[in-house]
């Protein structure tokens, strides 16, 4: 029985020494496993009598049973010791640190085309892409631009050596769009409703506010009782959805040869909300896009009979657009190619 | 232009209404106003009539004099004097004590040891005109003392009207045209101008005249004898100055003064050197010299105003030096005509020449204006110079006429076009108002457009509409979306793998969008000595370093590169933008929209990174159209290529782009440290290939089994060889083939590959992959792929 009492103690001292897992398990080999000191007490129990066989049996299991339960007990400890070490050694890292925002980019004019195709997108308009090199009817004499207009006078409009010309303006879309939709419009009565972003370029000098080539977009839509209480409507809903704010609008009459009637359309300042200030002239109103019902010479010339039909058109300076966004001061910075401009651009909302 | 409001309430009686009002009205409806509306006199207060009694000079100086002044009071007024013009019995303009110029008020004040009690004011001083040369001379009977503001217009509201919004409007270019706009915002009836009766000279000779040439449509004059008023009335001067002219004399005053009012400019000759009136081109170029003393150089498509065969004027742009009245003319005569529009506007671009007339006339003005102009002046002329005589008959020519236009519509076209219900009594008035001759039977009108609006704005029913609407105002229209019925909308392919292949390169790939112009930048290309290739040229570019248009976007590319140099270690650019690579049959452009990819870096392997453009368009094929490319080694074209790694991209074994790594020399002249890689892909033959869909494989319930081998290969056999070895021989299980690992020496390529088989159906065994891969080993020795 002392011999039980002194392995008990024996196994207290080993077991409090163990400093690790592996050592513990040594330990629980030496005393539990098949060679084990404890095990070893069992094999010694042939000498004893019945009766003492049986109760020095009862000890031995009794303490087998102790030493398995210790030895869980100094599992569950090391482990705890074990993760307060690691905790310990963990240094607190410096979080401040600054981010590293290295990513890409979009052009900001992708960003503002995007704004204004999703909410054309959003109200069933088609998005129309155009080529860039155009003939002179599509520029113009399919939009009522006659030879005469000063519009087409040479030191505005690039023209190649083939006779083509660079567009000058996104109108020049106009007259194969309403061909390409005209048939659906007339057999099925599915209106034509189209924007169409796209470069356009001007044969001009170049300075802060100025650039040879820029963007614009231009919309419309044709059906049978399209008014200018809708052009209107629509006006104000497209640029309350792009200034995300309710703006408030004026017409003025303006002339375009490609609408009739033509206007010229204000929205009161962003800035001074309408007060006046450096930015709107002290008007209070920024003149913003051009617009119209489309004229009949234009439908007629795209196929589409204007007694039977009527249809408003806009234009809008997506590069204004662009640069009043984001208040970009010199628009030859967007062409500029320079990252260290451009790359700042980086959300797609 | 600026316009008086003295002027249009000539017109039409505006009494009781809000000027300012009125012209924001007038802005939204009419013609854009500028900002700044100008309160003419309105900071002049206290002017009054002065008689100089008494003028004596001045003990010490030499230029002031002492002045005793009649204002109407009981005293005489001292006043000190420097002006050079004083003489005793002068009326003129005296600001008296209390009086306010501008800023400043008058008080008692001691100049030169003199007490001046007050200031003899110059013109200019009061603001009516620029002459600044001595005070005042009133020639006016006015008694002393009277409020110089009470007999003299030097109260106006003066306000500009932007010349570019009056384009379409002929009939704007003058104050009785824009009268007739006021009159018809306010509701208020314009008045008829006042003019003498033409036909009491009927019986009088007629001048020698005749158009020669289709261009002049109408050509009117008149001769008169005897005038003999030198300086105009003030307040015709006023009003000329207020408009932004200056006044010369009266007669000049007075065509000026007409142009203003009626929009239709006039000249006056000298009847001696017009005594045979033709209008004419001449085959020859000449030199001719214009009133202003400028020699012109005339060409055959100038029309000219001649006498005879000799030119004495540049029709509808300036009259010669030579026929210009001088001190003693006797007898004048007075032109008022019409020419074609596009014709005028032509001659001035090419004389570079623009005057008050001619910007008229290129807006094609109404020809039945040119005998009323007449018949205008006549009245004012006889007002002022009552001794004028004139002495031939109303000559007049009328080669074009335009015809009537007339216009028939109903109420529901109106309804229609403009969305919202305006009744027909307001389209009656509003109609009337501006001129139109209306009548409206059950819900149809019949419309007679006004000569002065039928030249070329309204011509159609169109027009009609922007006259009742605006005039109705646009801020009053009630606003509501269409009826339209809907139907779905797709998106253009191109555009959509467009916005998607931005997202990509932007997102995943952290690569940098940026724009660019579409010719080759000459001066940037020839820097990275990279030749500027023959393509289509501009035909009108400015400047030659941007003539040609560009075949590719990579130049263009580099170039930015270039830029951007320094901007970070590594950095990757695109854009989605057009170039011009060749002509059709019929000589137009082969226009294509091309995605251009750009990669730099001085951190990375070149073969790292051209891989990793390689990976990027992979990805976008996978995302787009999930399909894999294809590359075969392709040729260098281009200066800027490099000759051994430059591949065709395939898709579906169409080609439909470029990679490549740049050509050293050039890459060298960007950054001798760098590697830099290019792709190029033709966003149309992109989306012609047709998107596969996504094939969902189940995953299999049964473990996977990898096989790898290493093999040595051969010089010249690439990854595409080999894939062929085991294309034909997966029997279903063998799912992918990837390099795992690679060894390279001088003259050794090896590489380990791993084979996945797995299998839906069944636990495969080893043999069946055994022998799959036995098949494998074969084919590849067949192209000296042999097992390490």
């Amino acid at each position: 029985m002392d011999k039980i009492r002194e392995l008990r103690e024996e196994f207290e001292q080993k077991l409090a020494q163990t400093s690790d897992l592996a050592l513990l398990d040594k330990v629980r080999v030496d005393y539990l496993g098949k060679k084990g000191s404890i095990t070893a007490l069992l094999k010694g129990m042939k000498e004893l009598s019945n009766e003492q066989k049986k109760s020095f049996g009862a000890e031995v299991n009794k303490l087998k049973g102790y030493a398995a339960k210790r030895i869980e007990e100094r599992v569950e400890e090391l482990r705890r010791l074990e993760t307060e070490r690691e905790i310990a050694l963990m240094p607190r890292f410096d979080i401040t640190a600054p981010a590293d925002l290295t990513r890409g980019s979009y052009h900001p004019i992708t960003l503002v085309q995007r704004q204004c195709e999703n909410i054309f997108k959003s109200m069933g308009f088609t998005v129309e892409d155009y080529p860039e090199v155009v003939t002179d009817y599509e520029c113009f004499e399919s939009v009522n631009i006659p030879k005469h207009h000063p519009a087409r006078d040479m030191q505005d409009t690039y023209y190649l050596t083939n006779g083509q010309l660079l567009k000058s303006q996104t109108s020049a879309a106009q007259n194969a769009i309403l061909k390409k939709y005209g048939k659906n419009l007339k057999e099925n009565g599915v209106p034509i409703k189209a924007i169409f972003p796209g470069r356009c370029f001007r044969n001009e000098a170049t300075d802060a506010s100025h650039e040879n080539t820029f963007f614009q977009m231009e919309g419309m839509m044709v059906d049978r009782d399209i008014s200018i209480s809708n052009l209107i409507f629509f006006m104000k809903t497209m640029l309350s959805e792009v200034f995300q704010r309710d703006v408030k609008v004026r017409l003025r009459p303006g002339f375009f040869p490609f609408v009739e009637p033509g206007f010229e359309l204000d929205i009161n300042c962003l800035i001074c909300g309408g007060e006046g200030c450096a930015s709107c002239k002290h008007s209070g109103w920024l003149e913003l896009c051009p617009c119209g019902m489309i004229h009949p010479n234009v439908l007629r010339e795209g196929g589409i009979d204007p007694d039977e039909y009527t249809g408003f058109a806009f234009g809008l300076g997506l590069t204004r657009l662009a640069m009043m966004e984001y208040k970009i001061k010199d628009i030859r910075d967007l062409n500029s190619g320079s990252l260290k401009a451009l790359s700042q651009f980086t959300d797609d909302e | 232009m600026f316009l008086s409001m003295n002027w249009i309430s000539d017109f039409v009686d505006l009494s009781g209404l809000d000027k300012q009002e009125l012209i924001r009205q007038f802005s939204l409806s009419t013609a854009e106003v500028e900002n700044d509306i100008f309160f003419k006199g309105s900071d002049i207060s206290g002017i009054v009539v002065a008689e100089i009694k008494s003028v004596e000079n001045h003990p010490e100086s030499k230029k002031l004099h002492l002045l005793k002044v009649d204002i109407g009071s009981d005293e005489l007024i001292d006043v000190v004097c420097g002006a050079p013009n004083v003489r005793v019995g002068m009326k003129t303009a005296f600001a008296k004590v209390g009086a306010q110029i501008g800023d400043i008020t008058i008080a008692p004040r001691k100049l030169a040891g003199f007490t001046s009690n007050g200031m003899c004011c110059g013109e200019a001083e009061i603001g009516i005109s620029d002459d600044n040369s001595g005070i005042m001379e009133i020639t006016d009977d006015i008694p002393n003392g009277t409020d110089l503001k009470s007999v003299y217009e030097i109260d106006d509201i003066v306000f500009e009207v932007d010349n570019k919004s009056l384009t379409n409007r002929p009939d704007l270019w003058g104050h009785y045209g824009i009268a007739r706009e006021f009159a018809a915002l306010a509701g208020r009836p314009l008045k008829p101008l006042d003019t003498e009766d033409l036909t009491a000279f009927d019986s009088l000779p007629k001048v020698d005249l005749r158009i020669e040439d289709p261009l002049c449509y109408r050509y009117s004059c008149l001769q008169v004898e005897n005038i003999k008023r030198g300086i105009s009335p003030v307040n015709m001067r006023i009003r000329l100055y207020y408009c932004g002219m200056r006044a010369i004399n009266f007669l000049a005053d007075l065509t000026n003064y007409l142009m203003l009012e009626m929009g239709q400019p006039m000249h006056a000759f000298d009847s001696r050197k017009v005594g045979k009136i033709r209008i004419k081109r001449f085959e020859k170029p000449f030199v001719f010299q214009t009133l202003d003393g400028v020699e012109r150089n005339i060409d055959e498509n100038t029309l000219m105003i001649c006498n005879g065969d000799t030119p004495v004027a540049i029709a509808g742009i300036m009259g010669g030096l030579d026929s210009e009245i001088v001190d003693d003319t006797t007898t004048l005569t007075l032109e008022s005509a019409t020419f074609d529009a596009a014709s005028i506007r032509k001659s001035t671009v090419r004389l570079a020449h623009r005057t008050d007339a001619s910007m008229r006339y290129e807006k094609s003005l109404d020809p039945e204006l040119t005998d009323v102009a007449i018949a205008r002046f006549l009245n004012l002329l006889k007002k002022y110079d009552s001794g004028a005589v004139v002495v031939s008959a109303l000559t007049d020519e009328y080669a074009f006429r335009y015809d009537t236009v007339e216009l028939n519509f109903t109420k529901a076209f109106v309804d229609r076009y403009t969305g919202i219900e305006i009744d027909n009594e307001t389209i009656v008035k509003t109609l009337q108002s501006l001129g139109f001759k209306v009548s409206v039977d059950n819900d149809t009108f019949d419309v007679v457009v006004p000569s002065w609006r039928a030249t070329k704005d309204v011509t159609m029913n169109a027009d009609i509409i922007e006259e009742i609407t605006r005039i109705y105002g646009y801020d009053n229209f009630e606003i509501h979306t269409t009826r339209s019925p809907l139907y779905p909308v797709r998106m253009d392919e191109v555009k959509r793998n467009e916005e998607k292949i931005k997202d990509i390169l932007v997102k995943r790939y952290s690569l940098h969008e940026l724009h660019s112009y579409v010719w080759a930048y000459y001066d940037e290309l020839k820097a990275l000595g990279i030749p500027v290739e023959d393509n289509i040229r501009l035909l009108n570019a400015t400047n030659p370093n941007i003539e040609t248009i560009r075949n590719s976007m990579i130049p263009t590319q580099l170039c930015q590169v270039k830029t951007n140099v320094g901007y970070a270690p590594d950095f990757g650019i695109f854009e989605v933008g057009r170039v011009v690579t060749g002509m059709t049959e019929d000589d137009l452009c082969v226009e294509k929209k091309m995605l251009a990819v750009t990669l730099y870096s001085k951190t990375r392997e070149v073969k790292e990174l051209y891989f990793a453009l390689r990976d990027m368009l992979a990805v976008i094929t996978d995302d787009i159209k999930h399909r894999a490319l294809d590359f075969a080694a392709a040729e260098p074209a281009h200066s800027y290529e490099h000759p051994v790694n430059l591949n065709t991209i395939l898709l579906d074994g169409k080609a439909i782009g470029t990679i490549g790594i740049v050509h050293p020399n050039v890459g060298k002249k960007i950054d001798k440290k760098a590697a830099i890689v290019f792709a190029e892909v033709d966003m149309q033959a992109f989306a012609d290939v047709e998107n596969a869909s996504i094939v969902y494989a189940e995953p299999s319930k049964f473990p996977p089994m990898d096989y790898d081998i290493s093999v040595v290969i051969p010089k010249g056999v690439l990854f595409a060889d080999m894939a062929k070895c085991w294309k034909n021989e997966g029997k279903g299980i063998l799912k992918s083939a990837k390099v795992v690992d690679s060894y390279n020496t001088e003259t050794f390529h090896s590489e380990t590959i791993r084979f996945e088989f797995s299998s839906n159906e069944r636990t495969l065994s080893s043999n069946e992959v055994q022998e799959i891969m036995d098949a494998v080993i074969a084919n590849l020795k067949e192209i000296d792929v042999k097992l390490r």
